[in-house]
């Protein structure tokens, strides 16, 4: 504790003594700012989601023209690219690597570490993080990670293949494919520290969450983003060790010679000495972290929609508490469901039972959220800025994604379609293009706060509806090509003549994912050039209530010169009006939360 | 018909795009106010263009629908895979319905709702009854799903090896190929384990087992229809998949431990081939791939050949660099049909003489 009172207080004097120099390497490097690092954060996330976009562009290509030759996988691939033909061992490489970089190090890092870092402080009314140290630690251990990761890419043999979710004996057999030799040792590696990095972050969260809300600011007065990154923090201390033990678990498998996953396996003409583990015991351990993963990625999204929903709406965010419930409830359930992904893994289907009744208890909350976020635009007066068109293209596709979600929780209906590319349509828009979106949403809704300046909003526009129309042309018809039975990471289907209708449909998802790809050039320019030449923002342009936005736009060491102001009401107080039919506070529409209760003013929303 | 849809994505981004250029206009004309964050002419525009998405949604749905109804699967082979059809087509009808109403509710309200300075919006933060009901009605039509879902769930992986008189195969997986052991007379498998793989023995069948000796090991999957096949799956490397989609069938193959499936196929590969659905669907792809050999030839390579329909077996579980054709050819044929074609096949004893005498 004695650590958090040395923030504060050098806090407090660093904001009465501004003069202080700071040199490049502490403002900018390694800097314990939560403002910096959460840049650093969105701009580590952002070459990630390149690098990770790039590549599904690539074997998309693979998939839509399986015969042609392009030069672009020999510029790209080197020696799996030969004469433009990609080889079958990286599409698979390809596949995984882009499951790894968007899961973990965009959604999961680029999402919750930018805007947990940026705004809990900002939103609680901290000076800092609880601990500056951990958090420039938990990020220079993801920048480590990052680079691990990347560096994977240029291995020998080729980087890990085993997909995403590194079955083993797959992932622990170089025998078995090439990508499980070296390249598969850095990805357990850059993951371990990814985990550390990970725990460091959401520690520090948790902690600064519970303990420095400002004077005022009570539970039930947090905004949502908070509740979201706050539950988002919790799951993640839960599950990210069990991913961890996991990993290691492997790592010994692949080293040292046990047998925790290996048994009976012949392989190159070889009988391997392993006996008694179970492949089943590592989907267990993995999806035990792997499913509240997707709410890790999810629930950050949400938190951000819920604020700017309700912001842009000009109305008070719809049945607060009921969203706060239901973040606990999912919070809670995402840890007892991971089995929905194994239900023809093997395991006893009784258990497989079970999944399936919690699986589909989780979408009465999802469900609740998704009519509360339609009923805030009910009756509002709704500023659609690009930040709110992404908030609501990301209730559109969560409802579209969690939908199909009540089909693959089933376990019945899971048989036929389990690894085809209905799956592969269904998380991508509950989880990968509605998390994008709360990305992006955040992004221009706190791009003044981050970087004193206004993004252009109409390339906002058009990088928001060609997006949208993009992402829905992609996930939309693919879920048609998996009712086909097409199975997912297949390199060609051209081996089954059964598939050959399909190929039109896989060339437009293509076509549309190119299209998608390049809308996100807009966004790039956008941003670039929005840092440099952007607009000055003024303090509060949106004219939201929550804390961030008492602060200056110059960024200062502390968040506010002089004291930290108290709150007095919640975060939703807008377009409230008195008895007379008047803005509480006249001639204005919302009433941030550090203004006091006005007189013959009633509390309205618990 | 592809191309419709192409047009009317092209159609929708050039609107947009024009839209664009006109708001990008008048913003420069009108400096007086603040920019960059959305204005009345932005919250109108942009509330029409929500309203066209939805129209777009509702286009594409219906597009898919329509278009790609041959890419459903046909009428299901196996016996259960009827309820496992009618579960699915309830779940789709009801998820569409709320699909169509909250989509159509939340992008209208969004066009509806568009901002004007002169509007107020409504504070309403809070209302019991409503989200009372909108809690109640998911959990209890889930309820239905869940229970109407276990139901069929236990129906089909209740396995009993004593009911009826089912036939008992073992799916053996390995990189990259498939093999099926039939247990033979005693329909009773031998023991296996890949400690045992030696020469012809591929599979790792126990030679001391003495149920093993008239087991009959293939690589094409003959089942007699109207017969219960137990499934024992068995894999020698890596995870695997044995996926069949016609029979709506589908597990695991798990180095180390036997998994196991079973079902009863209800129609010959010869009545699927019959099937209206298939003779236009094969008529198809047939098609197609008679345009593609035009080309290929074209180009000197060698043309495609015409397309059959067969039953398949699958791997559906990323496997290795050949993941993606790893594949068996099943045949569901009359009892007699399928009798006469086991007779041709060689035991597994008389497997190991063969090997013996060379």
């Amino acid at each position: 504790m004695s650590a958090v009172a040395h923030t504060e207080d050098h806090a407090e004097d660093h904001a009465h003594d501004h003069h202080h120099k700071e040199t490049f390497i502490t403002k900018y490097i390694f800097s314990q700012d939560h403002k910096m690092i959460s840049k650093q954060y969105l701009i580590t996330g952002l070459i990630m989601g390149i690098i990770g976009i790039a590549m599904s562009l690539l074997f998309r290509m693979q998939i839509a023209w399986p015969d042609h030759q392009f030069t672009v996988f020999e510029v790209l691939l080197g020696k799996f690219g030969t004469d433009g033909v990609m080889d079958p061992s990286i599409y698979l490489a390809l596949v995984t690597i882009h499951g790894t970089i968007m899961v973990f190090f965009v959604l999961t890092a680029g999402l919750s570490g930018t805007f947990s870092n940026l705004l809990i402080p900002l939103q609680i009314g901290a000076r800092d993080m609880a601990s500056g140290f951990l958090n420039m630690v938990s990020y220079w251990l993801f920048f480590l990670s990052s680079i691990i990761m990347v560096l994977s890419l240029f291995v020998e043999a080729g980087p890990a293949s085993a997909g995403w979710t590194i079955y083993p004996p797959l992932s622990a057999l170089p025998q078995a494919i090439g990508g499980s030799g070296l390249g598969m040792t850095l990805w357990l590696v850059s993951m371990a520290i990814f985990i550390a990095s990970s725990l460091l972050g959401s520690l520090n969260y948790v902690v600064t969450v519970i303990n420095l809300r400002t004077k005022g600011m009570s539970m039930t007065r947090m905004p949502l983003t908070i509740w979201a990154f706050f539950v988002t923090a919790i799951i993640g201390v839960v599950s990210f060790p069990v991913l961890l033990s996991a990993a290691l678990l492997l790592i010994m498998d692949r080293s040292f010679g046990t047998s925790f996953y290996l048994s009976d396996i012949y392989i190159q003409g070889e009988v391997l000495h392993n006996q008694g583990g179970s492949p089943v015991l590592f989907e267990h351990l993995f999806w035990f972290l792997g499913h509240p993963e997707v709410y890790i990625v999810l629930l950050p999204a949400l938190g951000i929609t819920s604020e700017i929903i309700a912001t842009n709406s000009r109305k008070p965010i719809f049945g607060y508490r009921a969203m706060v419930a239901s973040i606990l409830a999912i919070a809670f359930l995402s840890t007892i469901v991971w089995g929905h992904h194994m239900f023809i893994s093997g395991m006893n289907p009784f258990l497989g039972s079970v999944f399936t009744f919690t699986t589909l208890l989780i979408a009465i909350p999802s469900a609740v959220k998704s009519f509360n976020y339609i009923t805030t635009l009910w009756k509002g007066n709704l500023q659609l800025n690009p930040a709110m068109l992404f908030s609501i293209g990301l209730v559109s596709t969560f409802i579209t994604g969690g939908l199909t979600g009540i089909i693959l929780g089933d376990s019945t209906l899971d048989i036929n379609v389990h690894d085809t590319y209905f799956v592969v349509a269904h998380f991508h828009l509950v989880m990968g293009i509605s998390a994008l979106y709360g990305l992006f949403a955040g992004v221009y809704h706190w791009f003044p706060k981050m970087y004193g300046k206004m993004m252009n909003k109409n390339m906002g526009y058009i990088h928001f509806w060609v997006t949208a129309i993009g992402a829905y042309g992609v996930f939309f018809p693919m879920h048609f090509v998996g009712m086909a039975g097409l199975p997912r990471r297949y390199y060609t289907n051209s081996n089954f003549p059964y598939f050959d209708d399909l190929q039109d449909t896989n060339v437009l998802i293509t076509l549309f994912a190119l299209l998608t790809a390049a809308a996100q050039l807009v966004f790039l320019y956008n941003f670039i050039s929005s840092i440099f030449y952007g607009k000055k923002a003024i303090q509060n342009p949106w004219k939201s209530n929550t804390m961030e936005w008492t602060t200056p736009v110059e960024h200062i060491h502390g968040n506010w010169p002089g004291d930290i102001p108290s709150v007095y009401r919640w975060p939703y107080d807008y377009s409230k009006i008195d008895d007379d039919g008047e803005y509480v506070i006249p001639g204005q529409d919302f009433a941030p939360q550090t203004t006091p209760m006005q007189e013959g003013e009633v509390e309205l929303h618990h | 018909m592809t191309v419709f849809l192409t047009i009317v994505v092209i159609a929708l981004f050039g609107i947009t795009l024009w839209q664009m250029s006109k708001i990008l206009k008048l913003s420069q004309q009108g400096n007086g106010e603040h920019s960059e964050v959305a204005n009345d002419k932005d919250n109108d525009i942009q509330g029409k263009l929500m309203l066209a998405f939805v129209i777009f949604l509702y286009v594409l749905t219906g597009y898919c629908f329509i278009m790609y109804r041959s890419y459903f699967l046909p009428e299901s082979a196996s016996e259960h895979g009827i309820d496992y059809d009618l579960l699915m087509f309830i779940s789709m009808v009801l998820i569409m319905f709320v699909q169509t109403i909250t989509q159509g509710l939340l992008h209208f309200f969004a066009y509806q709702y568009r901002g004007k300075k002169s509007n107020k919006a409504l504070y309403f933060a809070d209302n019991d009854k409503l989200e009372f009901i909108w809690t109640i009605i998911p959990v209890v039509v889930l309820a239905g799903l869940i229970s109407y879902g276990l139901y069929t769930w236990t129906d089909i992986m209740n396995i009993d090896e004593e009911e009826g008189n089912p036939l008992m195969v073992e799916l053996y997986a390995y990189q990259f190929d498939w093999r099926a052991r039939y247990a033979g007379e005693d329909n009773e498998l031998g023991k296996a384990n890949v400690r045992f793989i030696e020469g012809i023995n591929t599979l790792g069948v126990d030679v001391s087992d003495s149920y093993a000796m008239d087991d009959k090991i293939v690589n094409e999957l003959h089942l007699p229809v109207n017969r219960k096949v137990i499934f024992k799956l068995r894999s020698q490397d890596v995870l695997h998949s044995a996926y069949m989609p016609f029979f709506r069938a589908q597990m695991n193959v798990v180095p180390g431990m036997i998994t196991e499936f079973a079902y009863t196929p209800i129609l010959t590969t010869e009545e699927m081939r019959m099937s209206d659905f298939m003779v236009e669907k094969v008529a198809t792809i047939n098609e197609i791939r008679r345009a593609k050999s035009k080309e290929l030839v074209a180009k000197g390579e060698e043309s495609l050949e015409h397309y059959t329909f067969d039953y398949y077996l699958l791997c559906n579980k990323i496997c290795g660099a050949s993941h993606y054709n790893m594949q068996m050819k099943i045949i569901v044929e009359s009892e007699e049909d399928y009798e006469a074609w086991l007779k041709t096949q060689s035991t597994f004893k008389e497997q190991l003489s063969a090997q013996a005498s060379n």
